[in-house]
């Protein structure tokens, strides 16, 4: 296995044109748990840690800039405010040890339906900066997952940044593992409301192939706050309202049965999710919500 | 008196030393350990060293029909590629049968099994080579459960038994049977106003200790190996694999090193042939260290069980009768299995008084992973059990469950199923109202004025409730466990102390083979000596095979045994000390003539404390060296059809109050508080103790609710051999564990000591269970409880 170490980002664009089946490596979290247990042997591995602009954030406008590798503990710390569903979900990545690691640009590089931070991006609504020496492009998170562990990017293409867009309303993430830490995900769910555009988006992890909106659920949820002048009256949403979006939800999963839940399970905690969320986020939009503290660090 | 062998107790007669026992000692291993300095059995190296890799079984049970080496041999930097047809000796092992082959030839009988070696200089290299060795299977039915195991045409996991458990057996697929019949069942049933019956499942837990079986295996110049590994038996060791090396046991030199944890699974022998073998082939040292994946295939589990019970009590709530058939499930091989099948049957009662019982435990020979040695062994599964049926009990009596408990308590005089009365005291009433007593945690400790603090919730961190669906629980148990080695076997360790001054001071050397595997040994041993010899400086010397056996760091004994050993040398040092000084001194004061002479300080003291000579003048350059073994009261077997007999040395009690909060949409379970009453006879180092007690308590809390291996029962093939999917509690997922701990002293341990390391093991389970059915309504008969178990989907 040859390692290769660029110095810049351009230097690493021209690493892996020249070797395209080249691993990218950054905080090593996944890749190398992939390479101790032999499970793929690459030929070369490509080390970006080097690349201190992966690491950056900017928060623009309307978006945040999210580099790559910026670690999830960074996130947590200085991203509440504008991306406050994936700092929910950072914090339920792994470990502290962990979480100073690994990125954005690792969950979505495996693009594993277990990946934290897929939900969050999905409900925040992003797209993704891939470059190659021939260019750069932005993938939206909606075209980005492509099947199981896989995505959109060419052979040649690196993950530079994730272009999110800024809370314009509240956001929440849930995950439902069989231990109150550092556990991988039996499902997740991500909810962002969006007042700006008067929607609601959402994500689910784990309970599909890949990374999933709940599409259904999310144009019954659009319709009925419409229909019911939620946005503008800000009154609490009615329980039937609230199940039906569960329900929905729960529906447009389509998880499989594994050692670490049921499908029937999974289907059932995403409703539970979904209604919970729904409820937090909604609470927090009237203004009366009192928020969580999710976990002082 | 000092120079008996057999146990008697010895009094007190030293008094207060620093240092000694009673006091909070810190261990000396601690600090290495927390900072990461501590080395482990992994961490040895040696120049010119190669790597050892095993290559195991695809498949659970299959013969196999060939072997092909050459492509893993012919690479580069490989030295050696091994099958069972290149061992030097006898090809199998094991502690009570030598059933284990050390690699598998014929057949393979469980998923994991190792069938071939190899060793090359680079751990890489090994492993590639390991993958290039060609097995051709051809598979057998799979033997899966008692049905299976039991069929009239089931295939025999071992042929031609000739064990001493084989001629009494009812199938060859069945390792041991152990009834006990006491009083009459059927007739005291007719007596019950009310009867429950129960069908128990509980799940194989791992022991999941953090260092991986690893170590060094070094061939020496005489022929011989130094073998340096992590386990909890050296002797055991010695005499399992010195015949498979064809060596004799003073050739292979056996050295303790560093152990990461053990809970029963360092008791069978890991990779300590397998490296040897190496070493003995290659003429090179040899390091082997296990991966975790490895490691979940590299020891024995706790043995998963299905447990059928019927009590009957009368309305007043007295206890009429227990019946119950215990099914162990050992899997390929026999381990520890039979013993583990007599601890199941004679606690299978629980801490309780019931004169008439039929009871039945087997263990099973199957194609499933092999089980055997771990805390709380055998008694664990029962307590799980017996505890349901005392809730279902009250529940049907209309009676409060810890009253119901309380009524049918045993006590100091209790005659066992077995026979044997408990004589020694057994205060499970009091444990109870200990923990019944204690005020229960606030409710909805994670409202704060800003919110909910999910780290106080269910799903904790992963923010999956903000007190939606959450529900209080409080559930109780209680349990029995015996300590040390039963059913007469002949169980003794060996202390060799030391006595010597050195830079004009008394110091004291204790050689002992006591593994250390966390539990504190070292650390009482030395406040043991200085007790005993009244000095300050005391040096424990590495265990290791050029002193007695001490026996298993393992059934709670260790303080008790290889302390007791300790305890009875020092005492003879002490004697011999006393009489160079009568030797010396005796003319200079008539005090020397006074048999109740003390050591203290350093001095040699009479009981009044009067001092009469510097331990550095009596000794002067002459060191005293006592070498010698320390038994406990004998045992006696169970009767196999009766199963009557005095089988136990000491038993242990602890009790717990859970209290929970369970999501009840998400079946998602917090503990917040795992209240615990334990009697410890003494304790030697109540530090220690009280780590014991909480470690044991999240150990059953653990498979409460999510550890589990599991096994495809399709394949028989392990699912889940990896941290990321076999869960263990995080300290978010530790509750405060306040601990109440008496001293009640069993007369007949040294101290008055009582093995404390597995009773919290039993009680914390059932407690946890209880709660949690407290807080759902939902009968739970299954452990670990998973999230589809409490929302039925």
């Amino acid at each position: 296995m040859d390692f290769l170490r660029p110095a810049s980002w351009e230097e690493a664009l021209a690493a892996k044109a020249e070797h395209p089946t080249a691993v990218p490596i950054a905080g090593g979290t996944d890749v190398m748990v992939e390479i101790n247990f032999d499970h793929r042997r690459p030929e070369y591995l490509l080390d970006l840690n080097r690349i201190g602009e992966l690491s950056e954030w900017e928060v623009g406008e309307e978006n945040v800039l999210l580099g790559a590798s910026v670690p999830y503990s960074a996130i947590m710390e200085n991203l509440r405010t504008e991306l406050p569903g994936l700092a929910l979900a950072s914090h339920t990545v792994a470990s502290p040890q962990i979480r100073n690691r690994g990125g954005v640009g690792g969950n979505l590089g495996t693009a594993s339906p277990a990946g934290d931070a897929h939900p969050a991006l999905l409900a925040a609504d992003c797209e993704v900066e891939v470059e190659s020496v021939r260019g750069s492009r932005l993938i939206p998170i909606d075209a980005f997952y492509t099947g199981v562990k896989r995505n959109a990017l060419a052979a040649d293409e690196l993950i530079k940044r994730v272009h999110i867009k800024k809370a314009d309303g509240p956001q929440q993430y849930s995950k439902v593992g069989t231990r109150n830490a550092m556990v991988i995900a039996v499902c997740a769910f991500g909810i962002a409301l969006h007042p700006e555009t008067r929607t609601v988006r959402t994500g689910i992890g784990s309970a599909a192939p890949t990374p999933i909106r709940a599409k259904a659920a999310e144009e019954f949820l659009n319709a009925a706050l419409e229909e019911g002048g939620f946005w503008e009256s800000r009154k609490i949403i009615t329980p039937s309202i609230a199940k039906q979006f569960a329900e929905l939800a729960s529906g447009s999963a389509n998880p499989i049965d594994d050692v670490r839940g049921t499908a029937s399970y999974r289907r059932h905690a995403v409703g539970i999710m979904a209604r919970r969320t729904l409820g937090w986020t909604w609470e927090s939009y009237r203004g009366e919500g009192r928020s969580s503290i999710e976990g002082v660090a | 008196m000092a120079g008996t062998t057999t146990g008697t107790p010895t009094n007190v007669t030293q008094k207060h030393s620093k240092g000694g026992i009673g006091e909070s000692m810190l261990r000396p291993d601690g600090t290495l350990k927390v900072t990461g300095e501590f080395a482990y059995s992994s961490d040895m190296w040696h120049e010119d060293m190669l790597w050892g890799q095993t290559l195991r079984s695809t498949v659970a049970h299959a013969e196999i029909v060939s072997i092909d080496t050459s492509e893993a041999l012919a690479m580069d930097g490989v030295y050696a590629v091994l099958t069972s047809d290149d061992l030097p000796a006898v090809k199998n092992y094991g502690m009570e049968f030598q059933d284990t082959p050390v690699l598998a030839y014929g057949k393979v009988r469980h998923h994991g099994e190792p069938v071939a070696l190899v060793a090359a200089d680079h751990p890489e290299t090994a492993r590639r080579a390991a993958a290039k060795i060609k097995i051709e299977y051809r598979e057998l039915p799979l033997i899966t459960d008692e049905a299976s195991a039991t069929a009239p045409d089931a295939i025999l996991v071992h042929e031609n038994r000739d064990d001493h458990h084989s001629g009494h057996v009812p199938h060859p697929n069945i390792v041991h049977r152990q009834p006990i019949i006491r009083g009459n069942a059927a007739e005291a049933a007719k007596k019950a106003d009310v009867i429950v019956k129960g069908e128990y499942t509980f799940g194989m837990q791992d022991q999941a200790f953090l260092g991986p079986e690893s170590g060094l295996a070094v061939p020496a110049e005489d022929g011989g190996i130094d073998l340096y590994v992590a386990t909890q038996w050296l002797h055991s060791d010695l005499k399992q694999i010195a015949p498979c090396l064809g060596l004799p046991e003073e050739k292979v030199r056996m050295t303790m090193s560093g152990v990461g944890g053990a809970f029963g699974g360092r008791e069978d022998i890991s990779m300590q042939i397998l490296a040897s073998v190496l070493a003995l082939r290659t003429g090179k040292p040899v390091k082997m260290v296990y991966n975790r994946y490895e490691s979940f295939f590299g020891h024995v589990h706790r043995h998963p069980a299905k447990l059928y019970y019927e009590h009957g009590a009368t309305k007043d709530g007295k206890i009429t009768h227990m019946k119950c058939k215990i099914v162990l499930d050992g899997g390929a091989y026999a381990s520890s299995t039979a013993s583990v099948v007599g601890n199941a049957a004679s606690l299978s009662v629980g801490p309780y008084v019931i004169d008439d019982v039929e009871i039945e435990a087997i263990g099973l020979y199957s194609n499933n992973p092999p089980c055997g040695a771990m805390r709380g062994f055998g008694a664990v599964q029962a307590c799980f059990a017996y505890e349901a049926q005392m809730d279902k009990l009250a529940a049907k009596l209309d009676m409060d469950p810890v009253e119901l408990r309380q009524k049918n308590a045993m006590s100091q005089g209790t005659i066992m199923p077995t026979g044997q009365p408990v004589d020694a005291p057994a205060p499970v009433a009091e444990l109870l109202r200990l923990v019944k007593a204690r005020p229960l945690p606030p409710e909805q400790q994670w409202t704060t004025t800003e919110g909910s603090d999910v780290r106080a919730l269910p799903g904790g961190l992963s923010n999956t409730t903000h007190g939606e669906g959450v529900v209080r629980g409080v559930g109780y148990a209680v349990g029995i466990k015996n300590v040390g080695f039963s059913e007469g076997f002949d169980d003794y360790s060996t202390a060799k102390i030391r006595l010597e001054v050195i830079n004009g001071e008394a110091v004291a050397l204790v050689h002992t083979a006591m593994a250390e595997v966390g539990q504190g040994g070292v650390t009482i041993h030395a406040q043991i000596a200085r007790t005993e010899l009244g000095v300050q400086q005391v040096t424990i010397h590495p265990a290791d095979t050029q002193v007695g056996s001490a026996g298993s760091t393992s059934a709670g004994r260790q303080t008790y045994m290889t302390g007791g050993a300790i305890k009875n040398s020092c005492g003879l040092v002490r004697e011999k000390v006393l009489e160079i000084g009568r030797r010396k001194f005796g003319s200079y004061h008539p005090a020397w003539a006074n048999a109740e002479l003390l050591l203290e300080g350093g001095k040699v003291v009479t009981d009044g404390g009067e001092v009469l000579a510097d331990l550095v003048d009596v000794l002067e350059d002459e060191a005293v060296e006592i070498e010698e073994e320390w038994r406990h009261r004998p045992t006696q077997a169970f009767d196999l059809v009766t199963g009557q007999g005095n089988g136990h040395v000491q038993y242990a009690f602890a009790a717990h109050r859970a209290v929970v909060e369970v999501d009840t949409e998400l079946g998602l379970v917090k503990v917040v508080e795992l209240a615990v009453a334990q009697d410890v006879g003494k304790a030697l180092n109540p530090l220690s103790v009280i780590g014991q007690i909480q470690g044991g308590t999240v150990q059953g809390l653990g498979v409460a609710v999510m550890e589990e291996i599991i096994v495809d029962p399709k394949t028989a093939k392990v699912r889940n051999p990896s941290f990321t999917d076999y869960l263990l509690p995080t300290i978010l997922d530790t509750p405060t564990i306040p601990v109440d701990y008496l001293e009640l002293a069993d007369p007949n341990a040294p101290y008055g000591v009582r093995g404390i390391g597995e009773a919290p093991t039993l009680s914390s389970t059932p407690a946890v269970l209880a709660a949690i059915r407290n807080a759902t309504g939902l009968e739970l008969n299954k452990t670990p409880v998973r999230p589809e178990h409490l929302t039925g989907t």
